[in-house]
């Protein structure tokens, strides 16, 4: 049967060119790179050369890039370093109400186990964060603001630019993390023109291996450990550096960002013609916004009496891999907070699938889906729980 | 301290009067089979109405004990220390010793309990519980005799060589798989059903299984969750023969011919004679579901005679009276809990009505059930025919 992958939000097929590169450095160019001789030396140049791809893309220094085992780890190496290494300037965090768990979780932890107050930022119908709500929720005891840049479970893309120029304008010393595993290879992401602080990415949803990630850090930022170990990566992340699953990232990052208008305006034209063909099958609705304005791979869609799970599987019934809500979160039945966040209506909650795309979905895909959803759909609706 | 024989001792199968080796031989191969996977050499034997596991190279002493205690027809494992015969006076010695090191606490009491199976040995058994608790007495000014109720009962066995134990571990009981036949369990993933196939098991039965899935309605994952539980009941009952069954066209039948209130009996009453078709096909006796009166509309009284009267094959309901934290309880104890509550979707939940009848008239199903004549044989010769088998072990 064929397959049509549309659920690279949660995870993406890897380059085959990262395929053979990790290959080679796991089995030929293995040698730990805290190592003095030369198979330590060999390995050394992997890491340095994925990191002067990364700045190049982030127009950051090489020395403020860590790598780390995924987005999850990024964002808690973010939060966690540099809300204990600035504790005593204050104990105010800010983030928003639609962040991935690896934020939301960490968020809680701090505030439970570690004594800060957080302020969850509302989001309006399109599911951005209120910039006015920002403004009110900073104070003198703010010491770190954390916004994703694309929401993974609808699409939306985060004022940025705004939030951390507001957060700046009331303090400068205040830290901005951004969670970009979903921005990152959609969009051109320069951490210092926004003034950004931190930024966290993944590796597997951009092509790469999984089990990989970076952070920048600027070099400004305090910042303290997680994880203790043999030092490296300056005491900031210890443990041998995970050498194939780094080299391969540093790849995919520059692998997607080539040719990236050309793959975004692709991505944008099926997104577009997935719309309208969906927008034929009665009672659907689109969440969040779906313009130019909206992430190119993500479109949230709720089927009104349809239960996301049963038609997710009858999709795959016919080779197509969806998911319900958000992948990372689908394990946990229970509703979307994001979709209650956005106001989503109550039919929808536990109706609506994500559709992720890649810069490989063809049209051809696409029109196959459509066609699938248009058979099931109807179908599905018949046979309800009376 | 370093055991190089395991004593298991049975209970019921003792009293089997001439089918009694048959009993025997079917615990020795379940032994064998429980330590397959278990690091070691384990020479498994019987010798004078007694099974020992004789284990003298390297072996894990915790993973093998755990896979023995899931052998059902084992009463009580007695970890046994084998010593030299080197005269009396030695074994005092030995035995003090052994004494000395599993209870470094000595504030309490014994007896000893000494066996002649090579009744050539120079002592009588009298002479050696008297000589040796003796000894025991000396080395230890704390510990006292008591001939009635012992903390320690201290089992001396003269054999070829001297075989020591005071410790009994108390195995499941029950009798040992494959001396009373095979069942079918309707097994749905939920907390029931494993543990009504293993109180069956532990009667000496083994363990066949149905499933019924209805793909998109149920997922991959549910199924999984089926096969997961069938492979913990299989640590007990030996290899689970596994029936999926795709349910998902009849079920959806039954739903566009029947009231809607009818449909989850009617649905089970189809189960019953699937699982009854596979159970007959294999040389079942009978079949085994999780029900408990009363738990949930489709098993009140009324409910289990309207899926009780579609088999013929005798149904066995061994949760048929507990409680449902009764069976928790089991399940916990048994290890299937955990996989039971991973909330997936079965397929008796998906389409269930928001009143289901609770008193089934059985006249009225079947006369419902008339209505599903033009296709439903097709479509369960349909389900039959695509069964995947799944040898869970």
């Amino acid at each position: 049967m064929r397959e049509i992958y549309l659920d690279n939000s949660a995870t993406t097929r890897a380059y085959d060119s990262v395929g053979d590169l990790v290959r080679k450095v796991m089995c030929d160019d293995y040698g730990n790179p805290s190592s003095m001789h030369a198979k330590g030396v060999e390995a050394e140049k992997y890491i340095k050369q994925a990191k002067e791809r990364l700045a190049k893309l982030w127009k950051v220094q090489e020395k403020e890039i860590f790598f780390t085992s995924g987005g999850t780890e990024s964002d808690n190496l973010a939060l966690i370093g540099a809300a204990r290494a600035n504790s005593r300037a204050g104990k105010h965090l800010i983030t928003s109400s639609i962040e991935h768990p690896a934020i939301i979780n960490t968020m809680r932890f701090l505030e439970e186990e570690e004594g800060f107050r957080v302020t969850f930022l509302p989001v309006d119908k399109y599911g951005r964060i209120r910039l006015d709500a920002l403004k009110a929720a900073l104070c003198d005891e703010t010491i770190l603001v954390s916004v994703m840049y694309v929401n993974n479970e609808v699409g939306s893309v985060q004022p940025i630019d705004e939030a951390a120029s507001i957060v700046k304008a009331y303090n400068r010393n205040i830290l901005f993390h951004v969670d970009a595993v979903q921005g990152f290879g959609k969009y051109r992401i320069y951490p210092k023109r926004m003034k950004v602080d931190m930024c966290s990415i993944s590796g597997h949803k951009i092509h790469g291996p999984k089990g990989t990630g970076a952070l920048y850090i600027g070099e400004q930022v305090k910042i303290r450990p997680v994880i203790y170990g043999g030092e490296q990566q300056k005491n900031i992340r210890s443990g041998t550096e995970n050498v194939p699953g780094i080299a391969g990232l540093g790849l995919a990052a520059e692998t997607i960002y080539t040719n990236l208008d050309e793959k975004v305006a692709s991505m944008r034209n099926l997104k577009a013609h997935f719309i309208d063909g969906v927008r034929k099958i009665d009672n659907t609705t689109i969440h969040g916004l779906y313009d130019e304005t909206s992430a190119p791979h993500i479109i949230s869609v709720g089927f009104a009496g349809v239960r996301s799970e049963v038609l997710l599987h009858a999709l795959e019934e016919k080779g197509i891999y969806v998911s319900s809500g958000s992948a990372c979160s689908s394990n946990h039945p229970g509703i979307s907070g994001v979709l209650k966040g956005i106001g989503a209506e109550q039919e929808y909650l536990d109706a609506t699938l994500r559709f992720s795309m890649s810069e490989f979905t063809t049209k051809e895909e696409i029109d196959y889906t459509l066609d699938t959803l248009y058979n099931i759909v109807p179908m599905l609706r018949k046979y309800v729980r009376q | 301290m370093r055991f190089h024989t395991f004593l298991l001792k049975y209970g019921e199968i003792g009293i089997k009067g001439k089918n009694r080796y048959l009993f025997e031989d079917a615990l020795v191969r379940q032994v064998r089979y429980a330590l397959r996977d278990v690091d070691g050499e384990f020479y498994v034997h019987k010798s004078q109405a007694r099974i020992y596991v004789d284990c003298d190279g390297e072996y894990d002493y915790e993973e093998t004990v755990e896979h023995l205690k899931r052998v059902f027809g084992i009463v009580g494992i007695c970890p046994v220390v084998r010593m030299e015969d080197r005269g009396f006076e030695e074994l005092k010695k030995d035995v003090a010793a052994y004494m000395d090191e599993l209870y470094p606490d000595k504030k309490m009491t014994f007896k000893v309990e000494a066996r002649r199976a090579r009744k050539t040995y120079p002592r009588t058994s009298m002479e050696m519980n008297r000589d040796i608790g003796e000894a025991v007495l000396e080395a230890f000014p704390d510990i006292r005799v008591d001939v009635h109720d012992p903390d320690v009962m201290l089992h001396i066995e003269v054999r070829d060589s001297i075989y020591v134990y005071s410790k009994i571990i108390p195995g499941p009981g029950g009798m040992p798989v494959g001396t009373n036949g095979k069942a079918m369990l309707l097994l749905s993933g939920g907390i029931d059903s494993p543990v009504a196939g293993y109180m069956i098991s532990k009667r000496g039965v083994g363990i066949e299984a149905t499933y019924f899935h209805a793909p998109p309605y149920t997922s991959e994952r549910a199924k999984q969750k089926v096969v997961d539980l069938a492979k913990i009941v299989s640590r007990y009952a030996g290899p689970v023969k596994l029936h999926v069954v795709n349910f998902t066209d009849i079920q959806l039948y039954i739903y566009d011919q029947c009231p809607h209130d009818e449909l989850t009996i009617i649905m089970r009453r189809y189960m019953m004679r699937i699982a009854e078709h596979f159970a007959r096909k294999d040389g079942c006796l009978g079949l085994i579901t999780g029900e408990s009166i009363g738990q949930v509309a489709s098993q009140t009284m009324q409910s289990l005679a309207a899926t009780n009267e579609v088999c013929t094959l005798p149904v066995y309901r061994p949760v048929i009276g507990f409680d449902k934290q009764e069976i928790v309880d089991i399940a916990e104890k048994i290890d299937t809990f955990e996989t039971s509550i991973q909330p997936f979707e079965d397929c008796c939940t998906i389409f269930v009505a928001k009143h289901p009848v609770t008193k089934p008239n059985v006249e009225v199903i079947r006369r419902s059930e008339e209505k599903l004549s033009a296709k439903i044989d097709e479509l369960v010769d349909k389900a039959l025919e695509t069964v995947e088998i799944i040898e869970v072990k």
